[in-house]
């Protein structure tokens, strides 16, 4: 097949063309600033309007998305994101105010996302909730933050090490790597457990406290969660939870409950905002009482009671030992917590349950049908993803030459060598909203493919052979760094 | 899989040369790995290293990896030219991509060829 190559916007630029006419500026001129400031030409394609649609039309064809089909990225809950969030936020209360507006004139707005951190504080457990962090892994920060004024208001100083497990996401050790801390990697056990003995060797009274992503990401719930909690509670530790997984458990384990003293959100998993190509995240998080008063300020509160006939005045409130701003404003207000608000509204608790066992039977399932085929390490009833080999014995096929086939079958690849414990690994996550149809072509598609593996592994080698364009040299993006369609002056590319 | 007899190995899969101080990450580390797109170097000449801090940063299509010190000493070389060739890394890991020489040293815990061998024969299963 021939390969269709869509011209960058630039190649399709021809002086001239353009799509609007700027109007005559009805505002005084003011004087451009210095001139070391300035750059001497700016070259931005000049298209007509009608071009710039079909070349954006064009691309997004190309793309393969959620809407379009299976997408079990594991670890990403990459679930099919209602369009009634895509109504609400953009209602015009909503999408037409300012974060600086007199709280008088956003009361909507504020009481959404009261509500939000009630919700949040009752699906978790916890006792306080901020909804400020623009995503995951500034989430994480932001709990770290928390975690390290706690030991200092106690005067607690030798505490620098954290304690994470070798399955855990990489932004676990890099949050806690942004403040300084260091790391101390505790290893899995044969059944993906945190293994306790290293654990108990690791624990003393230099630990901040332990990230610990659960279920976790082989999609195993450690079996030994309470006892794993107070080894890191005896020494003195905090217990920070990964809410990546939080899809496998709403309404039936509440993180809090557990004994977790701050939690991350990723409200673009767990609560339908869209993701993928870049955000937008949201990461709001969740404490227990040890942590309430370190939250990030502000946070919505009630500034005047209400009564029968008067609605309450809500507003902004500084908890106590506040370690500060972690946003400029009040976090993903549409594009996070009005979806997400309308996904929690819509499901309701029985919903939300319903969710996340749905999630896990559909794990279960596909692991169930492909584990004759495929060598799944950590072999246990799994939650909401599980993780298997990609590679086969006496053959030279790896996890890549799998997910490249996938995609002749039209399916998106799973996470592929992510977590680093598995070798070759493939991690899959079909979410809940998947029907059992769709499980079944994905399933025997991967059966398909081992077969191919013996019989035609070049299928595989040179897949994808159906695409629009084939397999990236994933390499050669790696090592030679040039993005950008022009060189920016005195670039030298030796 | 090679492994140099005259060289010792360690869990994280690094190699110590006793007889030149040179280090670097083994024949099996380098295949796990796939193809190595970047290096970083981040010891300096001069400087005294513990066994098991880290000297370096190597990162491939699969995964980015620390590499930590076999050996305690002070640093007397570095492969200044390893980071612009990142490649050598999968193509000769036990002769050009040497990443640093430690003098002096004093190996940490580390495993002879064979003993290496039988521990990556054990985690290939």
């Amino acid at each position: 097949m021939a390969t269709v190559i869509e011209p960058t916007i630039f190649e399709l630029s021809s002086p001239g063309r353009r799509g609007v006419k700027m109007p005559a500026s009805d505002v005084p001129t003011t004087a451009l600033p210095p001139k070391e400031l300035l750059r001497s030409e700016l070259p931005l394609p000049e298209l007509a309007e009608v071009d710039v649609v079909r070349h954006y039309m064009k691309l997004s064809s190309f793309n393969y998305s959620v809407d379009s089909g299976f997408y079990p990225l594991g670890s990403c809950t990459m679930k099919y994101n209602p369009k009634i969030n895509e109504d609400t936020c953009r209602y015009p209360g909503f999408l037409f105010t300012h974060p600086l507006q007199p709280i008088e004139t956003v009361q909507g707005n504020l009481a959404l996302m009261y509500e939000m951190q009630e919700w949040l504080m009752e699906i978790s457990g916890f006792a306080g909730v901020t909804l400020q962090p623009a995503a995951g892994a500034h989430g994480e920060f932001t709990g770290v933050l928390m975690m390290a004024a706690y030991h200092k208001l106690r005067g607690d100083t030798k505490r620098t090490k954290m304690l994470i497990p070798d399955a855990a996401h990489g932004t676990n050790p890099a949050s806690v790597g942004m403040l300084g801390m260091s790391v101390v990697t505790i290893p899995s056990d044969s059944r993906g457990n945190v293994d306790l003995k290293a654990l108990e060797a690791a624990c003393d009274d230099t630990v901040v406290g332990m990230m610990l992503t659960n279920p976790n990401t082989l999609g195993m719930f450690d079996e030994n969660i309470e006892k794993v909690v107070n080894m890191v509670k005896d020494c003195g530790g905090l217990m920070y939870g990964d809410g990546a997984n939080l899809n496998a458990l709403l309404g039936i384990v509440r993180p809090g409950d557990l004994g977790f003293d701050v939690m991350h959100f990723n409200l673009h998993k767990t609560f339908a905002v869209p993701h993928g190509g870049g955000g937008p995240g949201s990461g709001p998080v969740g404490v227990s009482q040890r942590l309430v008063d370190f939250l990030p300020s502000p946070l919505v509160g009630i500034v005047e009671e209400g009564d029968e006939e008067t609605a309450p005045l809500y507003g902004f409130v500084t908890p106590k030992n506040s370690i500060g701003r972690m946003k400029a404003f009040h976090g993903h207000f549409g594009g996070g917590l009005v979806r997400s608000y309308t996904y929690i509204a819509m499901h309701g608790p029985d919903g939300l349950k319903d969710i996340s066992q749905y999630a896990v039977l559909n794990a279960n399932y596909l692991q169930a049908r492909l584990r004759d085929t495929y060598k799944i390490p950590y072999d246990r009833i799994c939650m909401h993803e599980f993780v298997m080999e990609g590679r086969f014995e006496g053959s030279d096929i790896r996890a890549l030459d799998i997910s490249k086939r996938l995609m002749d079958y039209n399916f998106h690849p799973p996470t592929n060598y992510f977590p680093l414990i598995v070798h070759e690994a493939l991690m899959i996550e079909p979410t809940e909203t998947e029907n059992k149809d769709t499980l079944d072509r994905f399933a025997d598609a991967l059966i398909k493919i081992a077969e191919e593996a013996k019989t035609q592994p070049d299928l595989l080698h040179n897949a994808p052979s159906t695409t629009k364009f084939g397999r990236m040299d994933e390499v050669k993006a790696a090592r030679e760094l040039v993005l950008c369609c022009w060189l920016p002056e005195g670039y030298d590319l030796s | 899989m090679n492994t140099p007899s005259n060289l010792k190995y360690t869990k994280s899969d690094e190699w110590f040369d006793p007889a030149t101080g040179a280090v670097g990450i083994s024949d099996y580390a380098q295949s796990q790995l796939s193809d190595i797109v970047f290096v970083e170097i981040l010891v300096d000449e001069g400087e005294e290293v513990t066994a098991g801090k880290a000297i370096a940063s190597v990162e491939s299509v699969k995964a980015s990896s620390e590499i930590y010190a076999p050996a305690a000493g002070k640093v007397s070389a570095v492969n200044k030219g390893l980071s612009d060739a990142p490649e050598t890394l999968n193509s000769d890991p036990f002769g050009a991509a040497w990443m640093i020489k430690i003098e002096g040293g004093s190996a940490g815990e580390v495993m002879d060829a064979a003993e290496y061998e039988k521990y990556c024969e054990g985690r290939s299963h």
